[in-house]
């Protein structure tokens, strides 16, 4: 069973679940639920949690529900963020670096080109290295930021996890970072919307390969 | 005690907000501005000063990518 985590101004946790639900179960996690018993993996979705005030997901991470993903994850259990999600992640020091805004000050909403690095823990090893993804971008502050010392060591130990294609870079990343993996691989966070590309109605359904990697995650964590 | 909270994207970190204030100025006849950085500031009432490095940078900026400066202000 996997956790979508629901806070007040999150806006594709609906989305989530529904992707969740193609390849498994799922159920919604209000952020005030510190018990997550019961669950084998967490999302946190995409959205504005608490309006992002101040800086995106720098409120949200000291929500109870995410209390409670810190432990998740300190316990090896799979977590994916997804945008603001990823920027909820770093905010709370599960992911390293942090999200800035958009080089070009925009919003950006777009399909967008990623490559999927190899990459360690779970979900790299149910995702092929150099396997290409189309899905969707959609944010303000989308510009991925690490100290140089700190890129060198995510490159060294694997953790970067997906970049976005030469020439597709849509709000300025270093190193054209899409995604990355804290050190045990197990909490994953990137900026474009997987969830929003399941189906080839909308575009493509490429983002069910991460959906899947998280449910053989889930499975094997629980195990 | 009041205190006022500065805080500015960190040196070397590009700030679009900035270079879009400085790109508009020349429209408005202000020639020779450069080098704008936008931050913010937050302004509050504390009982315990001594907190307030530590509320900045567990909340108020985040250390990677700002810098923040406390000013005290006497009442």
């Amino acid at each position: 069973m996997i956790g979508v985590i629901q806070f007040p101004g999150s806006c594709d946790e609906r989305d989530a679940l529904s992707a969740v639900e193609r390849v498994g179960e799922g159920r919604l996690v209000w952020h005030e639920e510190t018990d997550l018993t019961g669950l084998d993996g967490i999302i946190v979705p995409g959205g504005f949690s608490y309006g992002d005030y101040l800086r995106a997901g720098a409120i949200a991470r000291f929500s109870p529900a995410m209390e409670a993903v810190k432990r998740f994850a300190a316990g090896g259990g799979p977590v994916l963020g997804i945008c603001n999600g990823f920027q909820v992640l770093c905010e709370a020091a599960l992911l390293p670096g942090a999200l800035l805004p958009n080089e070009g000050l925009r919003f950006i909403c777009r399909q967008v080109e990623l490559v999927a690095e190899d990459f360690t823990g779970p979900f790299g090893s149910a995702i092929g290295a150099g396997d290409r993804l189309s899905i969707p971008v959609k944010h303000m502050s989308g510009r991925y930021f690490a100290p140089d010392e700190d890129l060198d060591r995510m490159e060294a130990e694997g953790r970067i996890a997906f970049r976005y294609a030469p020439g597709d870079n849509p709000n300025g990343s270093v190193g054209d970072i899409a995604g990355v993996v804290n050190e045990a691989g197990n909490v994953l966070g990137l900026m474009p919307h997987p969830e929003h590309a399941v189906d080839p109605l909308t575009g493509s359904d490429h983002g069910l390969a991460l959906f899947r990697a998280l449910a053989s995650a889930s499975q094997a964590a629980a195990a | 005690m009041k205190a006022k909270v500065l805080i500015r994207p960190k040196e070397g970190i590009l700030d679009p907000q900035g270079k879009a204030v400085e790109r508009a100025l020349p429209a408005l006849g202000f020639e020779g501005v450069h080098d704008v950085r936008v931050g913010r500031l937050v302004e509050l009432e504390t009982d315990d000063p001594s907190k307030l490095d530590d509320l900045c940078e567990k909340l108020l900026a985040n250390p990677l990518i700002e810098d923040f400066e406390v000013e005290l202000v006497e009442k």
